[in-house]
């Protein structure tokens, strides 16, 4: 019995439990502050527009995985109620006597309220039952909405949506938001605002009672639950919090189009959010901020970035559906049993490789589309900052070399890499 | 009247290529409880293949081989992809299937750029059958039709009457009894996934010369198709059917009878306002049957779900 845990207060990792007030109010205080010196450390304009667009997204993707993660319920139509919701704000920024009577930090409430209000009708009938049939439901509901903004023109403005001005607000202390840093401030203080709420929700009765709607639904009906409405409060918070990411994204951007509410926005949002992990809290939190990045970063660099998003989201479905919140969880025990460093060697020799040789198969993609695509002419092509002609074999044959040598190697070292996990997970010392 | 033939005509022929492919998901779907969100990419595939072999070898040929092509890609992409997905749970796989649909589409911009490729009629049926009333019916539809209906025909006789027949019925319903029955029941999971998706491929195949073969083709007919087997009843063959055919001649005559709702609101009764301009329903007055043909098939839906959550002709209360 000498590999028996036990508890050890002196031990950094088992410390970490006690004190549960300021543990669980620390990733808070962190996320504030970063989010208050941000700016300070990306200046520019661009980055200031990229981390809005994150903020918003995490906002957004959180608000998705209320359904996804903690309900259970797989919806293809969410964009409609965050697109909703910034429609709803920006005809409030139109109506200048009612847009001048409050500032504009509360305006995300008024898209909230409006998410909510079309969440409550279209769930009283889509939450019947989860699964398949929620999955279809949202799907025909969001094309119908998203296909009726084309019709209706008096609420969505046809093809070219409708823009606004948010300086008519009531100033705001004095500030009436005419740069990109208050804007910056102010889509902060709700994505903090709103996280901190989504994660209080899911520890109230209801947020746990989503879960278990979500694991077992008989079983949650034989206590006494209903799970039609458990799922219904879900659904109607969720479009509450998807209308304020549509209310800030029309502060930001001040013009919201169809783009904001059809199919192809709802598909990335699932996407940002099975990227970050379902299972957890945090999970959208990073999948939204690693999908941003990607987007912006990547699409400068290659036409294909959609291709790769898409292979990526798919490899995440097939080998980690924990998405990327649960690779990194995966290491907790091992930090916790202190065997973190079994694992850098194999680490090392198994996903360096790996990754060179995957760069190596981009390569030969870019090269592919290169050869086929370019216009007549135009053989020459830039990669990985080296300038080479596409028509000529030598570079195929370095893509190809590269990219078999590092994904042989990462094989042969693959069962490595797997027993040095299971030993840093199992107890004890190592055998 | 003879307007209303002629119809009729166009609308089986949407119906009927509706339901090659809500066939196919029906059947996959009943199996597997999953709905295949790639569905319509299978179609688009089979498009794109028929049309490069039809490059090389013609139409009949591309007509021949591109469904076996594509029924292999899906057994492939049941039994390496689904087959895996399959024990995270029914939603991982959900979005299995959808994350394929965007692959899928991004693979074939990848191949085949984002412009529309120059699939056409093949000469022998490029010509007009016959016409109604001075709209000529071109000999292409009536092939489609004749297609579909034996496909049909063929399916419906292999699943009733034949032995391979009942066995992936039994093991639609009882698939632990089957197998302990002895039969290979994942194969016959894989076979009925590949046969849902070669079907698609078929039409496919004959949709691309008249409806474009074009990056975007699998995004207009996928959500109709979804929406086709949710208001037939999912699972349900002949739900399905019905639910195409609906659509198919909803669609076409919401199409080419202008009716305009100021028209339908005066005829019962309530007077059109005098001045628009500040009229909130403004929209809903000038809207016509045309403008909204498109989205009638969701809006079917819509109140399908409402009045009969089962679909038309369901029996699951899932």
């Amino acid at each position: 019995m000498s590999n028996q845990l036990t508890t050890d207060p002196s031990k950094s990792a088992q410390r970490m439990r006690a004190g549960s007030m300021t543990m669980t109010l620390m990733p808070w205080i962190l996320a504030a502050g970063a989010l208050m010196l941000m700016p300070f450390i990306f200046t520019s304009s661009s980055a200031l527009t990229i981390m809005n667009q994150m903020w918003i997204t995490v906002i957004f993707a959180l608000a998705y995985n209320m359904l996804l993660g903690q309900g259970g319920m797989l919806s293809f139509g969410h964009a409609v109620y965050a697109g909703v919701g910034g429609f709803a704000c920006m005809h409030i920024m139109n109506a200048s006597d009612f847009f001048a009577s409050f500032p504009l930090p509360v305006l995300p409430v008024f898209g909230g309220i409006f998410g909510a209000g079309l969440a409550m009708i279209v769930g009283s009938f889509s939450t019947r039952s989860a699964g398949t049939v929620f999955a279809m439901i949202s799907l025909g509901v969001g094309e119908l909405i998203a296909a009726s903004s084309v019709i209706i023109v008096a609420f969505f403005g046809g093809e070219e949506g409708i823009s606004g001005d948010r300086t008519y607000a009531m100033p705001f202390f004095g500030n009436e938001f005419l740069q990109q840093i208050n804007v910056y401030y102010l889509t902060s203080f709700w994505v903090l605002l709103s996280a901190a709420l989504m994660y209080l929700w899911s520890r109230t009765p209801v947020g746990r009672m989503a879960n278990a709607v979500r694991d077992n639904p008989e079983r949650a009906e034989f206590l006494g639950y209903s799970a039609r409405w458990v799922r219904y409060y879900s659904f109607v918070a969720s479009g509450f919090f998807a209308g304020i990411a549509g209310g800030l994204f029309a502060i930001n951007y001040e013009i919201v189009t169809e783009e904001n509410l059809n199919t192809a926005s709802s598909g990335v949002i699932l996407l940002v959010t099975f990227l970050g992990g379902v299972g957890f809290f945090f999970g959208p939190i990073i999948g939204a901020i690693v999908f941003t990045l990607v987007q912006t970063v990547l699409s400068l660099q290659t036409e294909l970035w959609a291709f790769y998003a898409g292979s990526l989201f798919l490899a995440t479905v097939m080998f980690f559906p924990g998405g990327l919140a649960g690779l990194l969880m995966m290491h907790v025990p091992v930090f916790k049993l202190g065997k973190a460093k079994l694992l850098i060697e194999p680490y090392f020799k198994t996903l360096l490789p790996a990754a060179i040789g995957i760069l190596g198969l981009c390569a030969l993609v870019e090269m592919t589309f290169h050869f086929r695509h370019a216009t007549k002419g135009d053989n020459e092509m830039t990669l990985f900052w080296t300038t080479f002609d596409s028509h000529t074999v030598l570079p195929w044959l370095i893509a190809l070399a590269v990219t078999a040598v590092g994904l042989a190697i990462a094989k042969r070292t693959a069962p490595a890499l797997k027993e040095a996990w299971s030993d840093a997970n199992s107890a004890g010392e190592v055998s | 009247m003879e307007l209303i033939l002629v119809n009729i005509i166009d609308g089986l022929v949407t119906g009927l290529l509706l339901f090659m492919l809500s066939a196919g998901l029906t059947l996959i779907f009943s199996m597997m409880g999953v709905l295949n969100f790639a569905h319509a990419s299978f179609y688009m595939l089979g498009a794109y293949f028929a049309y490069q072999i039809s490059i090389a070898l013609g139409f009949w040929m591309g007509l021949l081989i591109a469904p076996i092509i594509v029924g292999v890609l899906g057994a492939g992409v049941e039994r390496y992809g689904l087959r895996r997905v399959h024990q995270y749970g029914h939603v991982p796989e959900l979005i299995f299937t959808f994350g394929l649909a965007l692959l899928i589409e991004e693979l074939v911009q990848f191949i085949w750029g984002k412009n529309q490729m120059p699939f056409n009629i093949p000469e022998v049926l490029n010509y007009t059958a016959f016409s109604v009333a001075g709209n000529s019916i071109p000999a292409y539809k009536i092939f489609m039709i004749f297609i579909s209906v034996g496909i049909f025909m063929g399916l419906l006789y292999v699943l009733t009457k034949t032995r391979v027949g009942m066995i992936i019925q039994a093991a639609l319903s009882y698939p632990r009894t089957v197998e302990s029955l002895g039969h290979n029941v994942p194969l016959i999971f894989m076979g009925v996934f590949g046969v849902g998706t070669a079907l698609a491929g078929v039409a496919g195949v004959i949709a691309g010369p008249v409806l474009g073969t074009f990056p975007g083709m699998a995004f207009v007919l996928g959500s109709i198709v979804f929406v086709t087997i949710v208001i037939g009843g999912l699972g349900s063959l002949w739900g399905a059917l019905v639910a195409s055919l609906l659509i198919g001649w909803l669609t076409t005559f919401a199409k080419s009878y202008n009716l305009a709702m100021s028209d339908i609101f005066n005829a019962i009764g309530i007077s059109t306002p005098e001045n628009m301009d500040d009229n909130i329903f403004r929209d809903l007055w000038t809207v016509t049957s045309p403008q909204i043909a498109d989205i009638l098939p969701y809006i079917l839906m819509v109140m399908i779900l409402i009045f009969r959550p089962a679909g038309l002709l369901g029996k699951r209360e899932s």
